[in-house]
């Protein structure tokens, strides 16, 4: 259900970016109002949200200690996942965002008769790890539509991108790539029970759009073509904040770039701001020296606690009567004595 | 008449677990409190003892939990006061991708095929309620933003289910984002005793502990006799008499150790692993009978109720002028002793930064916190050779070790105790790779719940632990489950007798009072537990 509702969503953007521009043609609020709004509202919403999260405290020193402690001096400590100093919680940190470590650590767990077992899984990183580059890699070589000249990384980035010169313009690998993770990450969560049980329209919303801004590209690029000269008339328009409107754009481009915008003026209002967040995480970010160095809770505040006095108070003639050291001796001693001896009399 | 208790099936019938979600959507699921899942509600008195909210007569399994009439307002407040205090909790609810790396780590989940149990949809429970009231998108786009209002029901499953989770951190570990349930439940469980929802279980041992020093509410004059009682029996095994002390000024080293290991087995026979360590270093140390508990069920009730409970052992330390505090076995007393203590109740600039006296070792690892593990104590002493110790005394054993979640992920206390136990045992096998260290698996009983109105759940989430104990057992015929927790002896002893009865379950100290060799001993005859050591009884025939 979430499912459809989602991919009912990302047709509708499709249909809106199609009558409008076709129909109503609005290109200049499709391709300079729209865009320009959305990259501020990603960007706003980002540092937002990255802030909001930043200026919340963390209270308690709670790094999830995957790796052993450093203890005594002759027991080797794992430094990567269970890192002592700064420096070592920055390469923790480094192998988690750029090669996400936790997620290499899956396992399947399998029942194999009586037993359970607990089988490598591997491709759920696999597939997060292809999709996260190729996008990365797609977003760097359009950086060519946005500046002039053309950075020599982005071109460099271009050539191992195409290296396979398959057809004319030249394959690039990234874009299909993209296209078959972002497809193998809907597919398990269609096909695996307990993952799509789980899944929302959150869930799938960005992978269908993430789809079909993949498609777009795909078919501009090698399909449905469109006036690369104009086009980039018009980015770098959008980049030097003079905007044009070239005439004579394919509305393909419209479409793809309609879509575009949606994914950035989303991206801080959802589950997408894990890119944010993952650095800010206070399992992965600390140090494993809270017996070494101490934390400070910014809201710590004063407890009511039961004291010592007032512990001894109530038991102190049972402490007394075992030998147990106290604190203040037992009142009216003579008196009580007298009154336990005879006490102890009638009996 | 309670319908709490239910019978726990048979461990064949329990194992037949069926993993496929059900038809409805979860929110369309209700709740269902299972009898056997769940523990009895806390009773009036322990609440009103630490002054908490709402003390009543309930019970979970009736429909009306008698809660105050503005419940939601106190709950709502409760959510946007602690999103505001702990990053945790504010990122937690944000960055999950479900991508379900999680799904299937969890042993309540393994155990039960329950989906609420999969890591992320017990998170789900809350987030959908915080999508509701604390994001713009949930506010107006309802359910398709995964927004659902907070309602009876809905609080009624996070109970069942915040109270169904051990805070064991497994999830965590393999998170993409660390995510950590633990702290979701926490803050959970926080919620719930807002109204006063907690567990008896759990509500009885804090109020014990913040009157009378420890869980059980050991009153002083029982604790000493207990331990003497153990002094008797180390007699009886070593010839030696042991006269330890209690609250003793002036003494070097103050000892806290949870209080499961004052009473009951298998608990005290770690304990008399301790004594005869002790006594035979000769340590300057006292025991506390007001802080007489390392354990802290108040971290299962609220962060607050936590921190009042452990006031007394840097409190105690201060007031007998000791110079460092040595630690017992336990697990979350250590999660607690590394990662909370010291931001509670520290600077602890009193203390001095603890030194072994035997080894002279500076344990510069707890320079702050001023509080060591006796397992690194233990191990610092094998290393340098100061004890004399005869494994061959524990060959009628063959142990494997488990690594207590608290231990494990929230500390990296992984080599230490293998040190030690295979300094002290001939015989050591480990379980199988993805069940052991960080991937630990907890004994299904852990933050409370080892509870026997729950027994089902228990035996559920405790499942996979004992499935990797049974192949030991099966392939190295293991028949001793080593650990470094409290709640763990008694939990797994429970644990092992339902599904692997042939192994026994013992703390690291027991293994190494049995295989200490004492000045002054007799030639020993019977293990720790009194029961004759083969091989030695044949010449206790000759004599």
């Amino acid at each position: 259900m979430g499912a459809l509702f989602s991919l009912g969503v990302v047709i509708a953007l499709v249909l809106v970016a199609l009558v409008g521009v076709k129909g109503a043609h609005l290109q200049p609020l499709f391709g300079v109002v729209i865009p320009y709004l959305a990259v501020i509202t990603f960007f706003i919403g980002l540092i937002y949200r990255v802030v909001k999260w930043g200026k919340t405290p963390v209270p308690f020193h709670i790094p999830t200690t995957c790796g052993q402690q450093k203890s005594l001096p002759w027991i080797k400590y794992s430094k990567l996942e269970s890192p002592a100093t700064g420096k070592e919680v920055f390469f923790r940190m480094a192998l988690e965002v750029l090669f996400f470590r936790s997620l290499f650590r899956n396992l399947k767990m399998q029942r194999s008769g009586e037993r359970v077992v607990y089988g490598s899984a591997k491709w759920l990183w696999l597939g997060g790890i292809l999709f996260h580059y190729s996008f990365f890699i797609v977003l760097i070589r359009h950086l060519r539509l946005f500046t002039n000249p053309v950075p020599s990384f982005v071109h460099l980035i271009e050539s191992f991108d195409g290296f396979l010169q398959i057809g004319l313009p030249k394959l690039m690998m990234t874009g299909v790539i993209l296209l078959a993770a972002v497809t193998y990450l809907f597919l398990r969560r269609i096909y695996i029970p307990s993952v799509r049980y789980i899944s929302l329209p959150a869930d799938y919303f960005p992978l269908f759009l993430i789809m079909a801004i993949a498609t777009t590209g795909i078919l501009m690029r090698y399909f449905i073509r469109v006036d690369v000269v104009k086009v980039k008339e018009l980015t770098m328009g959008l980049a030097r904040l003079s905007p044009t409107v070239p005439d004579g754009i394919g509305t393909i481009f419209y479409i793809h770039i309609f879509l575009v915008s949606t994914l950035f003026a989303y991206f801080p209002f959802s589950k997408l701001v894990h890119l944010g967040g993952v650095f800010l995480s206070p399992t992965r970010n600390l140090a494993n020296n809270s017996r070494m160095v101490r934390h400070v809770n910014p809201w710590n505040y004063p407890v009511k606690v039961h004291t010592y006095e007032e512990y001894e108070e109530e038991f102190r003639e049972k402490m007394v009567s075992v030998g147990i050291p106290v604190e203040k001796p037992l009142e009216t001693k003579e008196p009580e004595e007298a009154t336990e001896e005879e006490s102890e009399g009638k009996e | 008449m309670a319908k709490a208790k239910g019978k726990t099936p048979k461990p064949e019938e329990l194992a037949k677990i069926d993993y496929s979600p059900p038809e409805k959507h979860w929110t369309e699921v209700p709740v269902e409190l299972k009898p056997g899942t769940f523990c009895y509600g806390a009773r009036p008195k322990y609440l009103e003892e630490v002054d908490f909210p709402n003390p009543r007569d309930w019970q979970p399994y009736e429909d009306d939990w008698k809660l105050p009439e503005n419940w939601k307002d106190i709950v709502l407040e409760g959510m946007e006061d602690r999103l505001n205090k702990y990053r945790t909790f504010r990122l937690f609810m944000d960055i999950c991708v479900r991508c379900g790396a999680c799904a299937d780590k969890c042993h309540f989940f393994i155990g039960s095929g329950d989906p609420k149990n999969m890591p992320v949809l017990r998170a789900e429970l809350m987030r959908s309620v915080y999508r509701k009231y604390f994001t713009k998108a949930g506010k107006f786009f309802g359910k398709n933003a995964g927004a659902r209002d907070l309602t009876m029901d809905v609080f009624k499953e996070w109970w069942y289910y915040f109270y169904q989770c051990t805070e064991c951190r497994r999830c965590s570990v393999f998170c993409p984002y660390g995510i950590d349930t633990a702290e979701i439940t926490i803050i959970g469980r926080e919620l719930t005793n807002l109204l006063g929802c907690n567990t008896d279980w759990i509500a009885g041992p804090v109020a014990n502990c913040y009157q009378k020093g420890n869980h059980l509410g050991l009153e002083p004059h029982t604790i000493q006799s207990n331990i003497e009682m153990m002094c008797d029996d180390i007699e009886e095994i070593t010839s030696i008499r042991i006269e330890p002390t209690f609250n003793r000024k002036g003494a070097e080293i103050l000892f806290v150790t949870p209080s499961g290991d004052l009473f009951g087995v298998p608990g005290v026979y770690t304990c008399m692993g301790y004594l005869m360590l002790f006594h035979e270093l000769g340590l300057d140390y006292t025991w506390s009978t007001y802080a007489s508990e390392g354990g802290n069920f108040g971290f299962f009730t609220s962060n607050e109720m936590a921190k009042r409970l452990y006031y007394k052992i840097y409190a105690e330390a201060k007031r007998l002028g000791v110079k460092w505090i040595l630690g017992g076995e336990c697990g979350h007393m250590w999660r607690l002793v590394h990662q909370y203590l010291d931001t509670w109740w520290g600077p602890a600039d009193f203390l001095e930064v603890p030194k072994s006296p035997i080894t002279g070792t500076v344990f510069e690892n707890a320079k702050s916190t001023k509080m060591v593990h006796v397992v690194e104590f233990t191990a610092d002493l094998i290393k340098h050779g100061k004890l004399k110790l005869d494994p061959s005394r524990n060959d009628h054993l063959r142990v494997t070790f488990h690594d207590s979640c608290n231990t494990s992920r929230g500390m990296g206390f992984f080599e230490e105790p293998r040190y030690v136990i295979k300094n002290v045992c001939n015989n050591f096998f480990e379980m199988p790779e993805n069940t052991i260290r960080e991937k630990t698996f907890c004994c299904g009983s852990g933050s409370g719940l080892n509870a026997s109105e729950n027994m089902e759940i228990r035996m559920r989430g405790g499942f996979p632990r004992a499935n990797a104990v049974r192949h030991v057992n099966q392939k190295y015929g293991v028949n001793m489950l080593a650990n470094v927790c409290a709640i763990d002896r008694a939990a797994l002893t429970t644990l092992m007798q339902y599904w692997v009865p042939d192994v026994e379950v013992c703390g690291v100290h027991e293994l190494v009072g049995n295989a200490l060799v004492m000045t002054g001993e007799k030639e020993r005859t019977m293990d720790l537990r009194l029961e004759d050591l083969p091989g030695k009884e044949e010449e206790e025939e000759d004599v």
